[in-house]
């Protein structure tokens, strides 16, 4: 690898109450470079970026980090509660105090400027991913953690938020670990695909894994038409049978 | 103004300043039972105070500790809900304390001022606790402030953002038991976590903002105190809950007054 890592996760094993959640797993994300985490529910995808990040201690394996490296993370689904007053603007800076100018570009930044006096209760699912976006790149950071970061964002609004965390990786050079549900959107952006399931199934370039028997045994054809769909509607090409899209240099955003 | 009226109010003053912003914190973090839960072992540290022959808002607040640290133990063996257990420790904690008590026949306590509170005996000595307590306790929650308010909206991100959670849940543990000492006096065991709760609840439909609620919840604490003494005192009312119906009157004042619509 050319660039600097910036987290290197080896060979981690991980049981809770007895029951196997992650089986030797490894895993490392360099700076510029999107690392997504696809498998089906319940497969450690949320486990492992909690283990990445520091929050949950595995049972073995190695886990390590640039030292100092500045790190953000957008937790998947945070609901603040109703009793307590908050503003978009305090919000986004509980965990970095910050100049209002500072937190209305950052929100810029991810098309959600409007709603930065809003109460954090009122704004919509969509809204509330962008903010939370918005929080973690206040911290500058060089290793990005987001989990399942496109729920609750409308078709339209899911494409740009792809492509404004793929804009990140080059614009602000940073490592950025993900995990989604969204093949489809994850084949056709990210530089590396973990397929999860427990363990890991196949790993490498999206157009290897889709490609990957064990990638189709998961997914299936459902999996393969998507990323169909997909190459479809960006790059004009025809499929119809669903298949994999043979021509895919698949660096179509920038 | 009679003496003794000055330090009733004085003292309601005092633990409805440092009640309104703990309150508001235990609300968002939604732990009116475990604050209940606290008060209930009073008792027990007010009968530990008296066997060790210390101060009992001592007593208080080392057994609010003890029993908080219970309460984490127990939660570590999964298959009990939390509120299940906060009704064991709630209840047999009281109890333990009614018991022992008993068993201390030297030693007189005043059960029913424990229990209600006797806000009207409170003496200079007791002033010098709730203020000294009580200011102590704001000033260690200013300094918590912004820790705090961020492992209340999400534990783990602000872990992520560096926020030491584990000490600052213990630091605001010990608040609420230095409160419940101080408090004691005012209310009584049985009815500290409405002077918690009630104000701070009274304040969030007027509030924009987290500290603009704990400062109204303040406000109403204290309006709560002179409108309860002085309804005891013209009714000849018991003056502890007499504070609590003024601040529970207060909260549904609050419901019928409209506000500006929130998105």
């Amino acid at each position: 690898m050319p660039s600097e890592p910036l987290l290197v996760i080896e060979k981690v094993n991980l049981a809770i109450r007895g029951n196997p959640i992650l089986r030797d797993v490894s895993l490392r994300v360099t700076a510029g470079e999107i690392v997504a985490l696809i498998g089906p529910n319940g497969a450690g995808k949320s486990t492992l970026a909690r283990v990445a990040l520091g929050l949950i201690r595995a049972d073995s394996g190695r886990i390590w980090r640039k030292p100092g490296a500045r790190v953000g993370y957008m937790p998947q689904r945070l609901m603040v509660d109703d009793t307590l007053p908050l503003s978009v603007w305090r919000f986004t800076t509980l965990g970095t105090p910050t100049s209002r100018a500072r937190v209305r570009e950052a929100l810029a930044e991810v098309g959600a400027a409007h709603v930065l006096d809003a109460p954090v209760q009122g704004i919509s699912g969509g809204e509330m991913q962008r903010v939370l976006l918005a929080r973690a790149l206040l911290r500058e950071p060089e290793l990005l953690v987001l989990d399942e970061p496109i729920q609750g964002v409308d078709l339209n609004g899911q494409y740009e938020l792809y492509d404004l965390i793929s804009g990140l990786r080059q614009r602000r050079g940073c490592g950025i670990l993900m995990v989604s549900h969204e093949l489809h959107l994850v084949m056709a952006t990210t530089d590396h695909v973990l397929c999860l399931n427990r363990h890991v199934c196949c790993s490498g370039h999206p157009d290897h894994v889709a490609r990957d028997p064990a990638y189709l045994a998961l997914f299936g054809l459902d999996g393969a038409r998507h990323l169909a769909i997909y190459h479809h509607h960006h790059d004009h090409q025809h499929d119809l049978h669903g298949a994999v899209v043979e021509s895919a240099e698949t660096e179509t955003h920038g | 103004m009679d003496d003794f009226l000055l330090r009733a109010l004085l003292g309601g003053f005092g633990v409805a300043l440092a009640a309104g912003p703990l309150g508001t914190f235990i609300i968002w973090r939604r732990m009116a039972y475990f604050g209940d839960m606290l008060a209930h072992s009073g008792l027990l540290g007010v009968a530990l105070g008296a066997i060790l022959r210390v101060n009992p808002q001592l007593g208080v607040v080392f057994t609010c500790l003890l029993v908080a640290l219970a309460l984490v133990l127990l939660q570590r063996q999964r298959g009990l809900a939390t509120d299940t257990l906060l009704g064991i420790l709630a209840h047999a904690t009281l109890s333990l304390g009614l018991v022992t008590l008993a068993f201390l026949e030297t030693v007189r306590v005043d059960l029913v001022g424990y229990l209600f509170g006797d806000i009207l005996a409170i003496t200079t000595a007791d002033l010098c606790w709730i203020w000294g307590g009580g200011v102590l306790a704001l000033g260690v929650l200013a300094g918590l402030w912004r820790p705090l308010l961020a492992i209340t909206v999400h534990e783990e991100l602000a872990q992520v953002e560096g926020v030491a959670v584990f000490p600052v849940r213990l630091a605001f543990m010990l608040l609420i038991a230095v409160v419940i000492a101080v408090a004691m006096k005012v209310v009584g065991i049985l009815l500290i976590t409405s002077l918690l709760i009630i104000p701070a609840a009274a304040a969030r439909r007027f509030a924009h903002s987290p500290e603009g609620m704990a400062a109204l919840a303040s406000l109403v604490g204290g309006a709560a105190v002179g409108l309860g003494l002085w309804a005891s005192l013209r009714w000849d009312t018991p003056a502890g809950p007499s504070v609590v119906v003024a601040a529970s009157a207060l909260f549904a004042l609050g419901l019928a007054i409209p506000t500006r619509s929130r998105r």
